[in-house]
């Protein structure tokens, strides 16, 4: 990082390939330092480009793709400059300029070409201020999580653009073929520029709605990648930190709202449980019996500050009551205050599921309190809410709710009613490590 | 950008546009033109006559086939339009939302794809 840095808006010039130097080979090392400075940068940069480009998403990609080709080939002589990048940015809008430059003839290039001009003045001043590139990552997530675009199309477009996610890197970490996925990104992109969906972020009364929808974006891509059943694959541990990286981002440029500390709070309570939520034989591992001693103590420091942040915030409103994300995260943070599974305060957690089924009222949140109470109450109490759900037909074909009631039954010593429930549960469910634990429960409830 | 704003609606729910008892235009629905014409917003609109005075074309291996009522056979129809002029999606969403056809039926917001006028014949 000491070595001479171009100045951040002059690139090197480009000399024509046969004049090039043959470049030195370069150290594996600082090729991996690019790539991670180039991986943080992707989002701040491109968001940049696309308020540059008059929201052309496409030109953005493909000059900032460019510009990172400069750079593997400038910094391993040059150095990492300080600002990686104001210095991607200015060598990515300089490929723009190039790319219309071409095109001239193009009429619809040259009306791109004076919208691009009187940008780079403002260029000048933004670069290098972090405020200038972190709002148009901003606007970015609002434009990517808009409600116009169809669920899984934000998802896409979210990891594509702020997270710098690969097209088969996404396709494979939600299971799907990677031309889907292309397709998906490419009716979205047109979309957003037919339909005109505006590259702002929402003022006044429209925002709290549409930052649900972001922070519902976020949330989707951590579960994706936490809940997985398809095992511990690097590029579903990718999504969760992706989205933590995400919602820290969402949480620093929108303080105020305490809904982003909120998810904030709960993405990283739940993931420093990771480690522990698997039992070495593979089986899934219930709260009260995962080895605490595996949870990440720094993380949960992260999550409990962050929610601490999320209540001062609702505090300061005067009009906001908390959330769904802050009462689940509080829910997680009884446990991760609990340093011993059989100390935990059930009554408590059943409490904060009252207060959730009141603002977001659901079977699966009933189903929660259910078990919560019959922890602090005993399983006959809980097993009578858990009867009513079951009656109700609402939550008929999820694998929880009888893997919930057999294990009630068995607490209550109905073990042939317990077994039965367990076999209905194991029928309903796909995930392996959930069904080597449903199976040994129900051997030990045979014998 | 100009955005067509198609207001679809269940016509059992609505008075018969054709009957003497309904209405010119129903005060909600003045107010909410006068508030998009204040916006500067507002291009223009109509409220069409009910689905049964509807008539379908097509042509068909060069036959012209005519039918009675309108194209598709759904609960909702299309019982009037607005065009505006907006920024950008938000703001037709916007305007959309204040629609009093909103609250009962549904309004479908589209983007106008310009179309040159073609060139005079002769």
């Amino acid at each position: 990082m000491t070595s001479p840095e171009p100045a951040p808006d002059r690139p090197a010039p480009e000399r024509p390939v046969a004049e090039r130097p043959a470049p030195e080979r370069p150290h594996a090392a600082i090729n991996q330092a690019i790539e991670r400075v180039y991986r943080e940068a992707y989002g701040a940069v491109l968001a940049t480009l696309i308020r540059y480009l008059g929201g052309d998403f496409d030109v953005a990609e493909e000059s900032l793709a460019d510009a990172f080709a400069r750079a593997l080939e400038t910094w391993p002589r040059d150095g990492i400059p300080s600002n990686p990048a104001a210095w991607l940015t200015t060598a990515a809008r300089n490929r723009a300029l190039d790319r219309v430059r071409r095109d001239r003839r193009q009429a619809e290039k040259l009306a791109l070409l004076e919208r691009l001009m009187p940008y780079t003045e403002v260029a000048k001043m933004q670069l290098g201020t972090e405020g200038g590139l972190q709002d148009d990552r901003l606007s970015l997530i609002f434009t990517c999580c808009h409600p116009a675009l169809q669920l899984d199309a934000r998802v896409a477009l979210t990891l594509r653009t702020l997270g710098g996610l690969t097209t088969p890197e996404i396709a494979r970490a939600f299971l799907v073929p990677e031309a889907t996925l292309a397709q998906r990104l490419v009716r979205a992109k047109r979309k957003i520029r037919q339909a005109g969906i505006p590259y702002r972020v929402p003022l006044g009364a429209e925002l709290p709605e549409r930052l649900d929808s972001v922070l519902a974006v976020l949330y989707l891509v951590f579960n994706e990648g936490y809940l997985a059943s398809a095992g511990e694959s690097p590029i579903r541990r990718e999504l969760c930190s992706e989205a933590i990286r995400l919602a820290a981002l969402v949480a620093d440029l929108l303080p105020e709202r305490p809904e982003t500390h909120g998810l904030l709070a709960l993405l990283l309570l739940q993931d420093s449980r990771r480690d522990a939520r698997v039992g070495a034989d593979g089986s899934i591992a219930l709260l009260e019996d995962q080895d605490r001693s595996l949870w990440d103590g720094a993380e949960i420091a992260r999550g409990l500050a962050a929610l601490d942040r999320g209540f001062a915030a609702a505090g300061r409103l005067s009009h906001a009551s908390v959330g769904r994300y802050l009462l689940q995260a509080s829910i997680a943070a009884e446990h991760a205050r609990t340093r011993d599974g059989r100390s935990t305060d059930w009554r408590a957690i059943a409490t904060l599921y009252e207060a959730l089924a009141r603002i977001d009222p659901s079977p699966i949140v009933e189903l929660n309190r259910a078990v919560a109470i019959a922890q602090a109450d005993g399983p006959a109490a809980g097993l009578g809410l858990l009867d009513e759900l079951a009656a109700s037909g609402v939550l008929a074909g999820y694998h929880l709710l009888p893997a919930a009631r057999a294990d009630l039954l068995r607490r209550l010593g109905r073990a042939s009613e317990a077994a039965a429930e367990y076999e209905r549960a194991l029928a309903m469910s796909d995930n392996d490590a959930e069904r080597r634990f449903l199976r040994r429960r129900l051997a030990e409830t045979r014998s | 950008m100009r955005y067509m704003l198609l207001i679809y609606a269940d016509e059992a729910q609505q008075p018969d546009p054709d009957s003497g008892d309904a209405p010119e235009i129903s005060p909600p629905w003045m107010e909410y033109t006068r508030w998009l014409m204040g916006q500067g917003i507002h291009i223009g609109g109509e409220r069409l006559a009910g689905s049964a005075s509807a008539t379908t074309v097509r042509i068909r291996d060069s036959n012209r086939l005519i039918t009675d009522g309108p194209y598709t056979e759904t609960k909702e129809v299309l019982g009037g339009y607005y065009i505006l002029e907006c920024d950008n999606l938000d703001v037709a969403l916007e305007a959309a939302a204040r629609c009093p056809g909103a609250a009962e039926g549904s309004i479908e917001v589209r983007p106008i794809v310009g179309m040159p006028a073609p060139a005079p014949a002769g």
